[in-house]
Protein backbone atom coordinates (compact mmCIF):
# COMPACT_ATOMS: atom_id res chain seq x y z
CA UNK A 1 0.00 0.00 0.00
CA UNK A 2 2.24 2.68 0.97
CA UNK A 3 5.68 1.07 0.30
CA UNK A 4 7.46 4.70 0.47
CA UNK A 5 8.84 5.05 3.96
CA UNK A 6 8.68 8.71 5.38
CA UNK A 7 12.33 9.19 6.41
CA UNK A 8 12.11 12.63 7.24
CA UNK A 9 9.36 11.74 9.85
CA UNK A 10 11.10 9.13 10.75
CA UNK A 11 14.25 10.91 12.09
CA UNK A 12 11.98 13.45 13.50
CA UNK A 13 10.17 11.77 15.69
CA UNK A 14 13.48 9.78 16.90
CA UNK A 15 15.70 13.16 17.35
CA UNK A 16 12.56 14.61 18.94
CA UNK A 17 12.76 11.51 21.53
CA UNK A 18 16.75 11.75 21.84
CA UNK A 19 16.45 15.23 22.37
CA UNK A 20 14.25 14.94 25.15
CA UNK A 21 17.17 12.07 26.72
CA UNK A 22 19.62 14.83 26.28
CA UNK A 23 17.06 17.67 28.46
CA UNK A 24 16.78 15.13 30.70
CA UNK A 25 20.32 13.50 30.90
CA UNK A 26 20.88 13.44 34.87
CA UNK A 27 17.83 11.24 35.35
CA UNK A 28 18.05 9.24 32.36
CA UNK A 29 21.68 8.23 32.59
CA UNK A 30 23.38 9.80 35.68
CA UNK A 31 20.85 8.48 38.14
CA UNK A 32 20.99 4.50 36.79
CA UNK A 33 24.58 4.49 37.10
CA UNK A 34 24.45 5.87 40.87
CA UNK A 35 21.95 3.22 41.62
CA UNK A 36 24.08 0.44 39.75
CA UNK A 37 27.24 1.76 41.82
CA UNK A 38 25.17 1.16 45.03
CA UNK A 39 24.74 -1.72 43.58
CA UNK A 40 27.77 -3.36 43.99
CA UNK A 41 29.04 -1.74 46.76
CA UNK A 42 26.43 -3.47 48.99
CA UNK A 43 25.32 -6.45 46.93
CA UNK A 44 28.85 -7.10 45.31
CA UNK A 45 31.45 -5.82 47.95
CA UNK A 46 29.57 -6.40 51.36
CA UNK A 47 26.90 -9.16 50.58
CA UNK A 48 29.16 -10.65 48.41
CA UNK A 49 32.25 -11.48 50.18
CA UNK A 50 30.70 -13.98 52.04
CA UNK A 51 29.21 -15.47 49.22
CA UNK A 52 31.31 -18.04 47.55
CA UNK A 53 31.66 -18.12 43.84
CA UNK A 54 28.49 -19.21 41.87
CA UNK A 55 28.99 -21.85 38.93
CA UNK A 56 32.92 -20.21 39.15
CA UNK A 57 32.17 -16.89 38.87
CA UNK A 58 33.03 -14.43 41.47
CA UNK A 59 29.36 -12.90 43.07
CA UNK A 60 30.51 -9.42 41.65
CA UNK A 61 30.98 -11.03 38.35
CA UNK A 62 28.14 -13.20 38.81
CA UNK A 63 25.38 -9.92 39.21
CA UNK A 64 26.48 -8.00 36.88
CA UNK A 65 24.68 -9.04 33.60
CA UNK A 66 21.13 -9.04 36.21
CA UNK A 67 22.14 -5.40 37.12
CA UNK A 68 22.34 -4.22 33.33
CA UNK A 69 19.18 -6.41 32.74
CA UNK A 70 17.60 -5.12 35.63
CA UNK A 71 18.55 -1.43 33.99
CA UNK A 72 17.87 -2.46 29.79
CA UNK A 73 14.40 -3.07 30.98
CA UNK A 74 12.94 -1.15 33.58
CA UNK A 75 14.75 1.75 31.61
CA UNK A 76 13.15 0.51 28.13
CA UNK A 77 9.76 0.16 29.67
CA UNK A 78 9.11 3.94 31.62
CA UNK A 79 11.20 5.78 28.56
CA UNK A 80 9.05 4.05 25.42
CA UNK A 81 6.04 4.25 27.78
CA UNK A 82 6.38 7.93 28.78
CA UNK A 83 7.66 8.85 25.20
CA UNK A 84 4.14 7.74 23.47
CA UNK A 85 1.78 8.93 26.80
CA UNK A 86 3.04 12.33 27.28
CA UNK A 87 1.90 13.32 23.74
CA UNK A 88 -1.15 11.71 24.70
CA UNK A 89 -1.40 13.63 28.03
CA UNK A 90 -0.50 16.61 26.51
CA UNK A 91 -2.84 16.94 23.26
CA UNK A 92 0.14 16.90 20.98
CA UNK A 93 -0.68 13.61 19.55
CA UNK A 94 -3.11 15.00 16.84
CA UNK A 95 -0.23 16.33 14.98
CA UNK A 96 1.55 12.35 15.10
CA UNK A 97 -2.41 11.67 14.42
CA UNK A 98 -2.69 14.39 11.35
CA UNK A 99 1.01 13.54 10.13
CA UNK A 100 1.72 11.32 7.10
CA UNK A 101 3.85 8.89 9.10
CA UNK A 102 2.86 5.16 9.48
CA UNK A 103 2.29 3.18 12.51
CA UNK A 104 5.84 1.42 11.35
CA UNK A 105 7.69 5.32 10.97
CA UNK A 106 5.81 5.56 14.39
CA UNK A 107 6.74 2.48 16.37
CA UNK A 108 10.72 2.87 15.09
CA UNK A 109 10.82 6.74 16.07
CA UNK A 110 9.76 6.13 19.58
CA UNK A 111 10.60 2.45 19.97
CA UNK A 112 14.31 2.97 18.04
CA UNK A 113 14.78 6.24 20.64
CA UNK A 114 13.82 4.13 23.88
CA UNK A 115 16.06 1.03 22.60
CA UNK A 116 18.84 3.48 21.60
CA UNK A 117 19.02 5.08 25.04
CA UNK A 118 18.52 1.66 26.88
CA UNK A 119 21.19 -0.26 24.72
CA UNK A 120 23.77 3.02 25.55
CA UNK A 121 22.88 2.74 29.30
CA UNK A 122 23.61 -0.68 29.20
CA UNK A 123 26.80 -0.35 27.97
CA UNK A 124 27.60 2.52 30.40
CA UNK A 125 26.70 0.27 33.64
CA UNK A 126 28.95 -2.31 31.71
CA UNK A 127 31.52 0.29 31.91
CA UNK A 128 31.07 0.93 35.45
CA UNK A 129 31.26 -2.54 36.60
CA UNK A 130 34.69 -2.67 35.80
CA UNK A 131 35.67 -0.45 37.77
CA UNK A 132 34.66 -2.42 40.68
CA UNK A 133 35.66 -6.19 39.31
CA UNK A 134 36.92 -7.74 36.66
CA UNK A 135 34.88 -9.75 34.18
CA UNK A 136 35.42 -11.87 30.97
CA UNK A 137 32.60 -11.67 28.06
CA UNK A 138 32.76 -15.13 26.86
CA UNK A 139 30.68 -14.36 23.57
CA UNK A 140 30.86 -10.98 22.93
CA UNK A 141 28.16 -10.82 19.94
CA UNK A 142 26.10 -13.12 21.32
CA UNK A 143 25.81 -10.63 24.10
CA UNK A 144 25.46 -7.50 21.90
CA UNK A 145 22.41 -9.25 20.53
CA UNK A 146 20.86 -9.86 23.90
CA UNK A 147 21.03 -6.79 24.45
CA UNK A 148 19.49 -4.92 21.52
CA UNK A 149 16.96 -7.49 20.85
CA UNK A 150 15.97 -6.80 24.78
CA UNK A 151 16.17 -3.25 24.73
CA UNK A 152 13.82 -3.38 21.53
CA UNK A 153 11.08 -6.18 22.77
CA UNK A 154 11.11 -3.85 26.38
CA UNK A 155 10.67 -0.77 24.40
CA UNK A 156 7.36 -2.21 22.67
CA UNK A 157 6.32 -3.54 25.90
CA UNK A 158 6.65 -0.27 27.30
CA UNK A 159 5.78 1.60 24.12
CA UNK A 160 1.84 -0.96 24.47
CA UNK A 161 1.60 0.23 28.87
CA UNK A 162 2.24 4.35 27.26
CA UNK A 163 -0.85 3.72 25.24
CA UNK A 164 -2.77 1.56 27.47
CA UNK A 165 -1.99 3.84 30.49
CA UNK A 166 -4.75 6.59 30.83
CA UNK A 167 -3.07 7.88 33.67
CA UNK A 168 0.69 8.69 35.08
CA UNK A 169 -0.05 6.47 37.89
CA UNK A 170 -0.88 3.31 35.57
CA UNK A 171 2.37 4.02 33.62
CA UNK A 172 4.94 4.09 36.85
CA UNK A 173 2.79 0.89 38.35
CA UNK A 174 4.00 -1.58 35.43
CA UNK A 175 7.63 -0.83 35.70
CA UNK A 176 7.43 -0.27 39.74
CA UNK A 177 5.36 -3.52 40.42
CA UNK A 178 5.78 -5.68 37.40
CA UNK A 179 9.53 -5.35 35.83
CA UNK A 180 11.33 -4.86 38.96
CA UNK A 181 10.29 -7.57 40.76
CA UNK A 182 9.84 -9.79 37.82
CA UNK A 183 14.01 -8.78 37.48
CA UNK A 184 14.40 -9.20 40.81
CA UNK A 185 12.91 -12.70 41.03
CA UNK A 186 14.63 -13.85 37.61
CA UNK A 187 17.77 -14.51 39.06
CA UNK A 188 19.72 -10.94 38.73
CA UNK A 189 21.45 -11.93 42.21
CA UNK A 190 21.40 -14.89 42.67
CA UNK A 191 21.62 -18.64 40.53
CA UNK A 192 17.58 -20.52 40.10
CA UNK A 193 19.20 -23.46 41.06
CA UNK A 194 19.63 -22.00 44.61
CA UNK A 195 16.19 -22.15 44.94
CA UNK A 196 13.97 -25.10 46.29
CA UNK A 197 12.78 -27.02 44.22
CA UNK A 198 9.21 -25.44 43.74
CA UNK A 199 10.05 -22.10 43.82
CA UNK A 200 12.26 -23.09 40.67
CA UNK A 201 9.51 -24.44 38.86
CA UNK A 202 7.49 -21.46 39.75
CA UNK A 203 10.35 -19.24 38.57
CA UNK A 204 10.32 -20.81 34.93
CA UNK A 205 7.23 -18.94 34.63
CA UNK A 206 8.80 -15.48 34.66
CA UNK A 207 10.05 -14.50 31.22
CA UNK A 208 12.71 -12.26 32.56
CA UNK A 209 14.45 -15.66 34.11
CA UNK A 210 15.27 -16.43 30.54
CA UNK A 211 16.90 -12.86 29.55
CA UNK A 212 18.96 -12.93 32.73
CA UNK A 213 20.15 -16.76 32.13
CA UNK A 214 20.95 -15.83 28.41
CA UNK A 215 22.91 -12.32 28.86
CA UNK A 216 24.59 -14.28 32.22
CA UNK A 217 25.43 -17.45 28.99
CA UNK A 218 26.73 -14.46 26.92
CA UNK A 219 29.16 -13.12 29.60
CA UNK A 220 30.02 -16.70 31.59
CA UNK A 221 29.06 -19.71 29.39
CA UNK A 222 27.13 -21.25 31.98
CA UNK A 223 23.06 -20.73 32.54
CA UNK A 224 19.82 -21.32 34.40
CA UNK A 225 18.13 -22.35 31.57
CA UNK A 226 19.51 -23.73 28.32
CA UNK A 227 20.60 -20.99 26.12
CA UNK A 228 18.46 -22.75 23.26
CA UNK A 229 14.81 -22.14 25.40
CA UNK A 230 16.29 -18.68 26.43
CA UNK A 231 16.66 -17.81 22.64
CA UNK A 232 13.03 -19.03 21.73
CA UNK A 233 11.06 -17.51 24.70
CA UNK A 234 13.09 -13.88 24.30
CA UNK A 235 11.89 -14.01 20.24
CA UNK A 236 8.43 -14.96 21.67
CA UNK A 237 7.82 -12.23 23.39
CA UNK A 238 9.35 -10.04 20.99
CA UNK A 239 6.77 -11.66 18.49
CA UNK A 240 3.90 -10.67 20.90
CA UNK A 241 4.99 -7.35 21.55
CA UNK A 242 4.83 -6.75 17.73
CA UNK A 243 1.58 -8.16 17.57
CA UNK A 244 -0.01 -6.02 20.23
CA UNK A 245 1.42 -2.75 18.34
CA UNK A 246 0.24 -4.05 14.87
CA UNK A 247 -3.31 -4.44 16.63
CA UNK A 248 -3.09 -0.96 17.93
CA UNK A 249 -2.52 1.26 15.44
CA UNK A 250 -4.90 -1.28 13.17
CA UNK A 251 -7.60 -0.71 15.42
CA UNK A 252 -6.69 2.46 16.58
CA UNK A 253 -6.96 1.47 20.58
CA UNK A 254 -6.68 4.29 23.09
CA UNK A 255 -5.33 6.65 19.82
CA UNK A 256 -8.38 7.67 17.88
CA UNK A 257 -11.82 7.97 18.94
CA UNK B 1 8.14 12.83 0.40
CA UNK B 2 7.21 15.81 -1.85
CA UNK B 3 4.26 17.25 -2.30
CA UNK B 4 2.12 15.70 -5.54
CA UNK B 5 2.21 17.92 -8.03
CA UNK B 6 0.31 15.41 -10.64
CA UNK B 7 -3.17 16.55 -9.65
CA UNK B 8 -5.76 15.07 -11.19
CA UNK B 9 -8.53 16.95 -12.03
CA UNK B 10 -10.14 14.45 -13.85
CA UNK B 11 -11.02 12.57 -10.70
CA UNK B 12 -12.71 15.36 -9.00
CA UNK B 13 -16.09 14.93 -8.82
CA UNK B 14 -17.14 18.88 -8.70
CA UNK B 15 -16.04 19.72 -11.87
CA UNK B 16 -16.32 23.60 -11.42
CA UNK B 17 -14.54 25.01 -9.61
CA UNK B 18 -11.82 23.21 -8.30
CA UNK B 19 -12.37 21.19 -5.21
CA UNK B 20 -9.47 20.80 -2.39
CA UNK B 21 -12.02 18.53 -0.30
CA UNK B 22 -14.24 16.53 -0.29
CA UNK B 23 -16.78 14.86 1.75
CA UNK B 24 -19.80 12.57 1.27
CA UNK B 25 -22.39 10.83 3.34
CA UNK B 26 -20.23 11.41 6.81
CA UNK B 27 -21.17 10.50 10.05
CA UNK B 28 -19.86 10.15 13.04
CA UNK B 29 -21.42 8.23 16.36
CA UNK B 30 -18.75 8.32 18.99
CA UNK B 31 -17.97 5.33 21.40
CA UNK B 32 -20.72 6.35 23.62
CA UNK B 33 -23.44 6.48 21.59
CA UNK B 34 -23.31 10.36 20.97
CA UNK B 35 -23.97 11.05 17.21
CA UNK B 36 -21.49 13.90 16.30
CA UNK B 37 -21.94 14.00 12.97
CA UNK B 38 -25.20 12.87 10.86
CA UNK B 39 -24.95 12.04 6.48
CA UNK B 40 -22.11 15.54 6.16
CA UNK B 41 -22.24 16.37 2.42
CA UNK B 42 -19.41 19.66 1.61
CA UNK B 43 -17.07 20.85 -1.29
CA UNK B 44 -14.28 22.60 -0.32
CA UNK B 45 -13.08 24.94 -3.47
CA UNK B 46 -9.58 25.54 -3.91
CA UNK B 47 -8.06 28.67 -2.78
CA UNK B 48 -11.04 29.82 -0.76
CA UNK B 49 -11.70 30.47 2.48
CA UNK B 50 -14.76 28.43 4.18
CA UNK B 51 -15.64 29.42 7.22
CA UNK B 52 -18.07 26.40 9.07
CA UNK B 53 -19.84 28.67 11.82
CA UNK B 54 -21.87 26.85 14.36
CA UNK B 55 -22.68 27.33 18.26
CA UNK B 56 -20.37 25.14 20.47
CA UNK B 57 -20.56 21.27 20.34
CA UNK B 58 -22.26 21.44 16.50
CA UNK B 59 -19.57 19.09 15.60
CA UNK B 60 -17.04 21.41 13.80
CA UNK B 61 -13.86 20.34 15.42
CA UNK B 62 -15.07 16.51 15.08
CA UNK B 63 -15.51 16.94 11.15
CA UNK B 64 -11.87 18.62 10.67
CA UNK B 65 -10.47 15.49 13.30
CA UNK B 66 -12.22 13.32 10.87
CA UNK B 67 -10.86 14.65 7.68
CA UNK B 68 -7.22 15.07 8.98
CA UNK B 69 -7.15 11.49 10.93
CA UNK B 70 -7.38 12.57 14.31
CA UNK B 71 -10.99 10.60 14.80
CA UNK B 72 -12.14 8.24 12.89
CA UNK B 73 -15.10 8.13 10.71
CA UNK B 74 -18.23 6.01 11.57
CA UNK B 75 -19.07 5.88 7.64
CA UNK B 76 -18.87 7.88 4.41
CA UNK B 77 -15.81 8.92 2.42
CA UNK B 78 -13.31 12.66 2.00
CA UNK B 79 -11.01 13.16 -0.58
CA UNK B 80 -8.71 15.65 -0.42
CA UNK B 81 -7.49 16.55 -4.11
CA UNK B 82 -9.45 14.14 -5.42
CA UNK B 83 -7.26 11.29 -3.10
CA UNK B 84 -9.23 9.67 -0.29
CA UNK B 85 -7.77 10.57 2.81
CA UNK B 86 -7.70 7.18 4.57
CA UNK B 87 -6.22 5.22 2.21
CA UNK B 88 -4.32 8.07 0.74
CA UNK B 89 -2.91 9.45 3.67
CA UNK B 90 0.32 10.13 3.16
CA UNK B 91 -0.18 12.20 0.03
CA UNK B 92 -3.53 13.94 1.46
CA UNK B 93 -2.03 15.16 4.70
CA UNK B 94 1.30 15.99 2.68
CA UNK B 95 -0.81 18.95 1.63
CA UNK B 96 -2.67 19.37 4.79
CA UNK B 97 -1.87 21.70 7.70
CA UNK B 98 -3.59 21.93 10.89
CA UNK B 99 -3.80 24.45 13.58
CA UNK B 100 -5.72 22.42 16.48
CA UNK B 101 -8.28 24.66 18.79
CA UNK B 102 -6.72 23.91 22.00
CA UNK B 103 -3.31 25.31 22.34
CA UNK B 104 -1.58 21.57 23.02
CA UNK B 105 2.47 22.37 22.91
CA UNK B 106 5.42 20.67 24.22
CA UNK B 107 5.57 22.81 26.53
CA UNK B 108 10.09 22.21 27.13
CA UNK B 109 10.50 22.69 23.47
CA UNK B 110 11.97 25.84 21.98
CA UNK B 111 10.14 27.45 18.97
CA UNK B 112 12.75 26.80 16.47
CA UNK B 113 12.61 23.32 17.17
CA UNK B 114 9.12 22.66 17.70
CA UNK B 115 8.21 23.96 13.99
CA UNK B 116 11.33 22.21 12.49
CA UNK B 117 10.13 18.55 13.96
CA UNK B 118 7.01 19.61 12.65
CA UNK B 119 8.26 19.70 9.23
CA UNK B 120 10.13 16.79 9.44
CA UNK B 121 7.04 15.09 10.61
CA UNK B 122 5.18 15.88 7.77
CA UNK B 123 7.79 14.66 5.29
CA UNK B 124 9.78 17.65 4.23
CA UNK B 125 13.70 18.02 4.00
CA UNK B 126 15.10 20.72 6.71
CA UNK B 127 14.57 23.93 5.18
CA UNK B 128 16.13 26.78 7.50
CA UNK B 129 15.40 29.59 5.45
CA UNK B 130 11.54 28.92 4.96
CA UNK B 131 11.49 28.34 8.85
CA UNK B 132 13.19 31.91 8.95
CA UNK B 133 10.40 33.52 7.13
CA UNK B 134 7.30 31.70 8.60
CA UNK B 135 8.49 32.75 12.31
CA UNK B 136 9.25 36.46 10.31
CA UNK B 137 5.91 36.48 9.04
CA UNK B 138 4.13 35.42 12.77
CA UNK B 139 6.62 37.80 14.63
CA UNK B 140 8.30 34.72 16.28
CA UNK B 141 11.42 35.16 15.45
CA UNK B 142 12.84 37.26 18.25
CA UNK B 143 11.52 33.95 20.13
CA UNK B 144 12.59 31.76 18.06
CA UNK B 145 15.08 29.82 21.12
CA UNK B 146 12.23 30.46 24.12
CA UNK B 147 10.62 27.50 25.27
CA UNK B 148 7.05 27.52 24.61
CA UNK B 149 5.93 27.32 28.24
CA UNK B 150 7.74 30.99 28.49
CA UNK B 151 5.72 32.37 25.86
CA UNK B 152 1.99 33.82 26.14
CA UNK B 153 -1.39 32.54 24.67
CA UNK B 154 -1.33 34.79 21.49
CA UNK B 155 2.22 33.39 20.82
CA UNK B 156 1.68 29.82 21.17
CA UNK B 157 -1.23 30.29 19.04
CA UNK B 158 1.19 31.36 16.74
CA UNK B 159 3.70 28.62 17.23
CA UNK B 160 1.05 26.20 16.37
CA UNK B 161 0.59 28.27 12.67
CA UNK B 162 3.99 27.85 12.24
CA UNK B 163 4.12 24.45 12.90
CA UNK B 164 1.06 23.43 10.71
CA UNK B 165 2.76 25.53 8.03
CA UNK B 166 5.94 24.43 8.17
CA UNK B 167 5.56 21.76 5.45
CA UNK B 168 3.84 24.43 3.03
CA UNK B 169 0.73 22.89 3.07
CA UNK B 170 -1.95 23.64 0.06
CA UNK B 171 -4.86 23.65 2.58
CA UNK B 172 -5.31 24.84 6.41
CA UNK B 173 -7.13 24.04 8.83
CA UNK B 174 -7.77 26.71 11.61
CA UNK B 175 -10.24 25.62 14.52
CA UNK B 176 -11.36 28.39 16.42
CA UNK B 177 -8.02 30.08 15.71
CA UNK B 178 -9.10 33.61 17.28
CA UNK B 179 -11.05 32.27 20.59
CA UNK B 180 -10.34 33.86 23.58
CA UNK B 181 -8.07 36.30 21.34
CA UNK B 182 -8.10 40.09 21.99
CA UNK B 183 -9.51 42.11 19.16
CA UNK B 184 -6.11 43.45 18.27
CA UNK B 185 -4.45 40.15 18.00
CA UNK B 186 -7.73 38.91 16.00
CA UNK B 187 -7.60 41.34 13.55
CA UNK B 188 -3.77 40.49 13.09
CA UNK B 189 -5.04 37.02 12.42
CA UNK B 190 -7.36 37.56 9.86
CA UNK B 191 -4.76 39.74 7.80
CA UNK B 192 -2.61 36.30 7.88
CA UNK B 193 -5.42 34.45 7.10
CA UNK B 194 -6.06 36.60 3.75
CA UNK B 195 -2.03 37.02 3.25
CA UNK B 196 -2.09 33.06 2.65
CA UNK B 197 -5.28 32.74 0.51
CA UNK B 198 -3.35 34.99 -1.77
CA UNK B 199 -0.21 32.29 -1.82
CA UNK B 200 -2.94 30.34 -3.01
CA UNK B 201 -3.49 28.62 -0.15
CA UNK B 202 -7.31 26.84 0.64
CA UNK B 203 -8.30 28.01 4.07
CA UNK B 204 -11.24 26.52 6.40
CA UNK B 205 -11.90 27.93 9.44
CA UNK B 206 -14.62 26.90 12.04
CA UNK B 207 -15.55 29.71 14.42
CA UNK B 208 -18.43 30.69 16.40
CA UNK B 209 -18.44 34.60 16.00
CA UNK B 210 -20.56 35.45 13.09
CA UNK B 211 -18.51 38.85 12.51
CA UNK B 212 -15.66 36.53 12.16
CA UNK B 213 -17.30 34.55 9.19
CA UNK B 214 -18.43 37.59 7.71
CA UNK B 215 -15.46 39.53 7.69
CA UNK B 216 -13.50 36.84 6.27
CA UNK B 217 -15.16 34.01 4.44
CA UNK B 218 -15.85 33.59 0.62
CA UNK B 219 -18.15 31.29 1.72
CA UNK B 220 -19.93 29.76 4.86
CA UNK B 221 -21.41 26.81 5.83
CA UNK B 222 -23.37 26.28 9.08
CA UNK B 223 -23.26 23.20 10.99
CA UNK B 224 -25.96 22.56 13.75
CA UNK B 225 -26.67 19.45 15.97
CA UNK B 226 -24.30 17.67 13.69
CA UNK B 227 -25.52 18.74 10.12
CA UNK B 228 -24.80 20.92 7.59
CA UNK B 229 -28.01 23.62 7.77
CA UNK B 230 -26.81 25.83 4.85
CA UNK B 231 -23.61 26.51 2.53
CA UNK B 232 -23.17 29.74 0.45
CA UNK B 233 -21.44 32.06 -1.07
CA UNK B 234 -21.27 34.88 1.92
CA UNK B 235 -22.12 37.49 -0.96
CA UNK B 236 -24.82 35.58 -1.98
CA UNK B 237 -26.16 34.37 1.31
CA UNK B 238 -26.32 38.04 2.35
CA UNK B 239 -28.51 38.62 -0.16
CA UNK B 240 -30.52 35.80 -0.50
CA UNK B 241 -31.40 36.22 3.32
CA UNK B 242 -29.76 40.03 4.14
CA UNK B 243 -32.77 41.94 4.44
CA UNK B 244 -32.95 45.30 4.84
CA UNK B 245 -34.49 47.37 8.20
CA UNK B 246 -35.45 50.84 7.58
CA UNK B 247 -35.75 52.56 11.29
CA UNK B 248 -37.92 55.81 11.82
CA UNK B 249 -37.42 57.77 15.24
CA UNK B 250 -40.82 58.75 16.18
CA UNK B 251 -41.74 62.53 16.64
CA UNK B 252 -44.38 60.86 19.27
CA UNK B 253 -44.13 57.29 20.61
CA UNK B 254 -47.02 54.58 19.96
CA UNK B 255 -48.69 52.43 21.79
CA UNK B 256 -49.79 49.77 18.75
CA UNK B 257 -49.54 50.34 14.83
CA UNK B 258 -52.28 51.75 13.57
CA UNK B 259 -54.57 49.57 11.98
CA UNK B 260 -54.34 52.00 8.32
CA UNK B 261 -50.10 50.76 8.53
CA UNK B 262 -51.33 46.82 8.49
CA UNK B 263 -50.27 46.15 4.91
CA UNK B 264 -46.59 46.61 5.95
CA UNK B 265 -44.31 44.64 7.46
CA UNK B 266 -43.42 46.51 11.10
CA UNK B 267 -43.06 46.50 14.25
CA UNK B 268 -41.85 48.60 17.25
CA UNK B 269 -39.27 49.23 19.39
CA UNK B 270 -37.75 51.03 22.20
CA UNK B 271 -41.23 51.98 24.17
CA UNK B 272 -42.69 53.18 20.35
CA UNK B 273 -40.26 55.45 19.91
CA UNK B 274 -39.10 53.50 16.85
CA UNK B 275 -40.58 52.26 13.97
CA UNK B 276 -38.93 49.20 12.09
CA UNK B 277 -40.24 48.42 8.77
CA UNK B 278 -38.26 45.18 7.59
CA UNK B 279 -38.01 45.36 3.54
CA UNK B 280 -35.88 42.83 0.87
CA UNK B 281 -33.32 44.74 -1.24
CA UNK B 282 -34.05 41.85 -4.04
CA UNK B 283 -37.28 42.60 -4.70
CA UNK B 284 -38.82 44.41 -7.40
CA UNK B 285 -40.76 46.90 -5.26
CA UNK B 286 -39.47 47.46 -1.27
CA UNK B 287 -42.33 49.02 -0.57
CA UNK B 288 -40.47 52.00 1.34
CA UNK B 289 -42.12 54.87 -1.15
CA UNK B 290 -45.63 53.57 -0.32
CA UNK B 291 -44.89 53.53 3.33
CA UNK B 292 -43.23 56.61 3.40
CA UNK B 293 -46.89 58.22 1.79
CA UNK B 294 -49.16 55.82 4.35
CA UNK B 295 -47.05 57.75 7.12
CA UNK B 296 -47.20 61.22 5.39
CA UNK B 297 -51.14 61.01 5.03
CA UNK B 298 -51.41 59.85 8.62
CA UNK B 299 -49.62 62.23 9.64
CA UNK B 300 -47.15 60.59 11.35
CA UNK B 301 -43.65 62.28 12.04
CA UNK B 302 -40.05 61.10 12.69
CA UNK B 303 -37.34 63.12 13.30
CA UNK B 304 -34.46 60.71 12.10
CA UNK B 305 -34.30 57.37 10.10
CA UNK B 306 -31.36 55.18 9.32
CA UNK B 307 -31.27 51.94 7.46
CA UNK B 308 -29.36 48.79 8.57
CA UNK B 309 -28.50 45.79 6.80
CA UNK B 310 -29.68 42.62 8.63
CA UNK B 311 -25.93 40.98 10.22
CA UNK B 312 -25.41 37.22 10.02
CA UNK B 313 -26.11 37.02 12.90
CA UNK B 314 -29.50 37.20 12.68
CA UNK B 315 -29.37 35.46 9.44
CA UNK B 316 -27.56 32.95 11.98
CA UNK B 317 -30.46 32.91 14.54
CA UNK B 318 -33.04 32.73 12.10
CA UNK B 319 -31.23 29.34 10.17
CA UNK B 320 -30.21 27.47 13.41
CA UNK B 321 -33.58 28.31 14.56
CA UNK B 322 -35.28 26.61 11.57
CA UNK B 323 -32.93 23.50 12.11
CA UNK B 324 -33.53 22.64 15.41
N1 LIG C 1 -14.13 12.21 22.19
C1 LIG C 1 -15.45 12.38 22.26
N2 LIG C 1 -16.24 11.43 22.78
C2 LIG C 1 -17.56 11.60 22.84
N3 LIG C 1 -18.21 12.69 22.43
C3 LIG C 1 -17.48 13.69 21.91
C4 LIG C 1 -16.06 13.59 21.79
N4 LIG C 1 -15.60 14.74 21.24
C5 LIG C 1 -16.67 15.51 21.03
N5 LIG C 1 -17.80 14.89 21.42
C6 LIG C 1 -19.17 15.42 21.31
O1 LIG C 1 -19.46 15.62 19.95
C7 LIG C 1 -20.16 16.84 19.77
C8 LIG C 1 -19.41 17.72 18.82
O2 LIG C 1 -18.23 18.17 19.43
P1 LIG C 1 -17.19 19.09 18.68
O3 LIG C 1 -16.90 18.50 17.36
O4 LIG C 1 -16.06 19.32 19.59
O5 LIG C 1 -18.02 20.42 18.49
P2 LIG C 1 -17.54 21.92 18.19
O6 LIG C 1 -16.11 21.87 17.77
O7 LIG C 1 -18.45 22.40 17.11
O8 LIG C 1 -17.73 22.70 19.45
C9 LIG C 1 -20.34 17.45 21.16
O9 LIG C 1 -21.62 17.11 21.62
C10 LIG C 1 -19.29 16.77 21.98
O10 LIG C 1 -19.71 16.65 23.31
MG1 LIG D 1 -14.49 22.77 18.53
Amino acid sequence: MNLRMNFPGLRAIYQFEMARTWRTLFQSVVSPVVTTTLYFIVFGAAIGSRITEINGVTFAAFIIPGLIMLSILTESVSNASFGIHLPRFTGTIYELLSAPVSSLEVVLGYVGAAATKSIVLGFIILATARLFVDYDIAHPVAMVCILVVTAITFSLFGFIIGIWADNFEKLQFVPMLVITPLTFLGGSFYSIDMLPPFWRTLTLFNPVVYLISAFRWSFYDTADVPIGISIVMIFLFLTVCIGVVCWIFQTGYRLKN
Amino acid sequence: MPPDSDEKPARIANNSPESAISVSKLSKIYAGGHAALTDIDLEIRKGEIFALLGPNGAGKTTLISIICGIVSPTSGRITAGGDDVIRDYRKTRTKIGLVPQELTTDAFETVWNTVSFSRGLFGKKPDPAFIERTLRDLSLWDRKDSKIITLSGGMKRRVLIAKALSHEPEILFLDEPTAGVDVELRRGMWDMVRKLQETGVTIILTTHYIEEAEEMADRIGVINGGRIVLVEDKAALMKKLGKKELRLHLHHPMQTIPADLSGHDLALEGDGNTLVFTFDTQAERTGTTRLLGDLDRLEIRFSDLDTRQRSLEDIFVSVVGESS
